[in-house]
């Protein structure tokens, strides 16, 4: 039988060869790859990166406090012991932790504030994503499409990717393929429908980057495998695959849930050490995914806000505000926390209960824009965060190549 | 524009089985009310299922043994692996049963507008079977908190619902202890010593707030919602574990008066005196008639039955239907037909994939007879049953599922289902049946040249006009 793969790149379409996914081994103006992983549920940026120098710490933190950390990163922080790979990474200096970081958003819903984190301004009501108006303003998009150059790892597109530039989107499926004369009969029932036709040529192209024996593998890691944690490494390695081709995509966005840990977090064991694992575990798998491209590669790790200093009545903790953030790869000038430290005391917290927030989290995001993906600087303040122009970009986090 | 048979049918009900078009007859509007009158009699499928205190029950015990094998010394972690793994297969097979039940339900009932109401307030008090204590609950929280209510009044769903073991357990309220409570006092010394605190869990009171009543940014802040979930404090569900925990009928709900943080509360600038369990019921009753909350319900109905961007004409009309009647839902439901954007064309809504599998199994005519395979297209699909993740439910917005990537699996799917039957099946005949006036001559004279059945019934169920409402 004739596979969906050999329906793509075929000759003989007539009308479908629109399907041809891609113009013709064209090259982008840089090889720069750029990995956005949205921790959904409020990632607890203590747990991840506890401050055990911090004085009031161990106090305030309770049962949760991690106060002989096995990773230090320097006299206040230290890495959470189920993150094993970063601290290599942060060893070999392509690390950076970032804390007291949180997005504009100061209230406490998780759907506000991902809309927020994804949409880039300071409401709920925008609907399209700030890394969907930075698309058309990368040089990486100038020879080639929108939909060529982005990804999301999921059925559906996140926030943080919808908009006016099209982009892709790919999952891993457990389904036989539909044969290629029934797909040449759906490309043409959709001729006179854009709204289909278009997401119908984009999911067909992504699926022939992807290839067969990436199905396969993909089926066999879903096998059975109902922990999500597992599914987060099949799906980054998936990433870095489609990452790593000459003519695949530069942008990608993974999501992985499950971070709202209102009781029985744990500390050095239990519930969240184990999703920190599996997140450790799902960069790493990228990071070996991507092979020799992962010297071009960022990745930026963020999540909506933190979570209450002080432990709750479940052992766990509530929704809070300022968190921690990651920036992991080969091209990143790593080796270094970055943080304007607010402390523990009392006094220093946000409303007297969460972590302040000293760092904008779109000072990063247009770092990481401007110097590693070539967006200028006034496409920045206009289209991509218009509403940023008091915070200052971060400087210097990417290796000059 | 007016409401015709296929409007009624397709966007207010749950797609057209092959006689259903005929059998509305000349009042679509009527069709359609009649359904949303009255008390029903649990439908036959769930009427043999498992009450939330029995899933109760086949949960806790698996928790018992499980922490009686933590307390033995030796190596104990395989076991205790494996006991999970038998608290699964005891809860497993019942969510299974559930859900099959569920989607029989859809997928043959004649009143599918009523039914579809039951998915959008089952979805509007959402809970998620990933959370394990839920699993089995998820299904019985929509079977007897939500069916039972649909013909009251909100307060009467929302009590309903938020004194439920599912919501409970789901928004961790069960282990919220009032700092001031006796419980608190009493085990003070023995918890400092042990470097454990008693306190609040807030997770219920907020979502109760953001979600469920008022809305987000409606006006509350984080003291109404601390405050709130003191007087929360308490709501718990019975017989969770030994010795005082053991108190209540197991799986129901239970005041526990040890766990309750006493004295008055200021919520929203009222002051509520202590009341034990009354406090928070009056709190629920002032936010249910709250104007918040009718605006924030009728702008989830009005997304759900008449656009992604809900008309605010629409929504303020079925607010004030919402605040005049008090809350009473049939009056709230009837002002969705009666709206003038009910015949809005083309189809504005865009089916989430739990609306696409169930009007392809009403058109087909066809339920699959294990519960295994009634499950599988829409975990395929991204929409496992009563697993949303959040508290916030699924999403009711087409942009949250209509990309690229999933048109490819609803293509697979149902290449697999006509697959399955398409052979016996005369397509265009479905599709006429379920469709009407709406199918396309283009998916017509696609389907009339298919090379089999079976490949005629792919490109209806692909179609641009099946995949809306």
């Amino acid at each position: 039988m004739i596979d969906r793969r050999t329906f793509v790149s075929g000759a003989a379409l007539g009308a479908a060869t629109a399907f041809m996914p891609r113009c013709l081994f064209a090259r982008t103006d840089s090889d720069a790859r750029f990995v956005l992983v949205i921790l959904r549920g409020a990632l607890d940026g203590l747990a991840a990166v506890p401050a055990y120098g911090d004085g009031y710490y161990a106090g305030k933190r309770g049962e949760l406090a991690i106060t002989a950390p096995q990773y230090k990163l320097d006299g206040l922080f230290a890495l959470n012991p189920a993150l094993e790979h970063l601290h290599e990474r942060y060893r070999a200096q392509e690390l950076i932790v970032f804390h007291a970081v949180a997005s504009p958003y100061r209230e406490r819903s998780h759907f506000d504030g991902q809309d927020w984190l994804e949409n880039g301004m300071t409401n709920a009501t925008v609907h399209d994503g700030w890394l969907n108006r930075a698309l058309p303003t990368m040089p990486a998009t100038r020879a080639r499409s929108t939909e060529q150059v982005a990804l999301a790892l999921a059925q559906n597109v996140p926030l943080v990717l919808r908009g006016a530039a099209r982009v892709n989107s790919w999952a891993p499926s457990t389904l036989p393929q539909a044969d290629t004369d029934t797909l040449q009969r759906i490309a043409d029932l959709y001729a006179d429908d854009q709204y289909f036709a278009s997401r119908l040529q984009a999911a067909l192209a992504a699926d022939e980057v992807a290839g067969a024996d990436m199905q396969d593998g993909m089926q066999n890691a879903q096998k059975g495998v109902r922990d999500p944690l597992r599914a987060l490494g099949a799906v980054t390695s998936a990433a870095g695959k489609f990452l790593a081709a000459a003519d695949g995509p530069r942008i990608a966005v993974i999501e992985a849930n499950g971070w709202d840990t209102h009781a029985n977090q744990g500390a050095e064991n239990g519930q969240l050490a184990n999703r920190l694992r599996g997140l450790d575990q799902g960069l790493d798998d990228l990071r070996t995914s991507l092979g020799a491209s992962w010297r071009d590669t960022a990745v930026l790790v963020v999540t909506e806000f933190g979570r209450t200093v002080a432990v709750n009545g479940t052992r766990g903790t509530d929704h809070g505000t300022a968190t921690t953030a990651f920036l992991v790869g080969g091209a990143v000038a790593g080796g270094r926390v970055i943080a304007d430290w607010p402390g523990l005391a009392t006094g220093a917290l946000y409303q007297g209960r969460d972590l302040r927030p000293t760092l904008d989290l779109r000072a990063i995001c247009k770092g990481i824009l401007g110097s590693h993906l070539g967006v200028a600087q006034s496409a920045l303040e206009e289209k991509v965060f218009p509403e940023s122009r008091s915070v200052q970009m971060v400087d210097g986090l990417i290796r000059s190549a | 524009m007016t409401l015709t048979n296929l409007i009624a049918a397709n966007r207010f009900g749950l797609g057209a089985r092959p006689d259903e078009l005929a059998s509305i007859g000349t009042d679509p509007r009527g069709w359609l009310a009649a359904q949303i009158q009255g008390t029903r009699s649990h439908p036959d499928a769930i009427r043999s299922l498992p009450t939330s205190a029995q899933v109760f029950a086949a949960y806790t015990q698996g928790q018992e043994a499980k922490r009686d094998l933590r307390k033995e010394s030796g190596k104990q972690a395989e076991r205790v692996q494996k006991l999970i793994a038998n608290i699964r297969q005891k809860v497993v097979p019942i969510y299974l049963d559930q859900v099959a039940a569920r989607y029989r339900i859809a997928a043959t009932t004649t009143e599918p507008f009523r039914e579809r109401l039951v998915h959008f307030w089952s979805n509007h008090f959402a809970v998620s079977a990933d959370k394990a204590a839920v699993i089995g609950l998820a299904g019985t929280l929509e079977n007897e908190a939500i069916r039972p209510n649909l013909q009251a009044r909100f307060i009467d769903l929302l009590y309903a619902v938020e004194s439920h073991p599912a919501m409970i357990l789901y928004l961790d309220n069960q282990a919220s202890i009032g700092p001031d409570s006796k419980l608190a006092t009493r085990a003070a010394r023995r918890l400092q010593s042990s470097g454990r605190k008693v306190g609040i869990n807030e997770n219920l009171a907020r979502e109760i707030l953001e979600l469920h009543t008022l809305g987000v940014g409606s006006g509350y802040s984080q003291t109404d919602v601390s405050a709130f979930a003191e007087a929360l404090t308490g709501w718990s569900v019975g017989g969770g574990g030994r010795g005082m925990l053991a108190e209540g009928e197991p799986g129901k709900y239970v005041f526990r008066e040890n766990f309750h943080q006493p004295g008055a509360k200021t919520i929203l600038g009222k002051r509520y005196g202590a009341d034990g369990p009354g406090q928070a019921r009056a709190v629920l009753r002032d936010v249910a008639s709250h104007p918040a909350t009718a605006t924030h319900i009728a702008t989830k109905l009005v997304r759900h039955f008449i656009a992604d961007d809900p008309p605010s004409a629409a929504v303020e009309h079925v607010a004030k239907v919402f605040r005049d009647s008090d809350g009473n839902l049939p009056a709230v439901h009837a002002a969705l037909i009666d709206l003038p954007q009910v015949a809005t064309q083309p189809p504005p809504k865009f089916k989430t994939p739990h609306e696409f599998v169930i009007s392809a199994l009403r058109m087909l005519d066809f339920v699959p007879d294990k519960p295994q395979q009634v499950l599988a297209p829409f975990q395929l699909l991204g929409q496992r049953p009563w697993s949303p993740g959040s508290p916030a439910g699924w999403p009711d917005t087409a942009d949250q599922w209509d990309g690229p990537d999933a048109l490819l699996r609803r293509i697979e799917w149902a290449t697999q289902v006509a697959d399955r039957i398409g052979s016996k099946s005369r397509p265009l005949q479905v599709g006429m049946q379920s469709l009407g006036t709406a199918l396309t001559q283009r998916t017509s004279t696609a389907i009339s040249r298919a090379e089999s059945g079976a490949q005629g019934l792919t490109l209806l169920l692909v179609s641009p006009e099946f995949q809306r409402r």
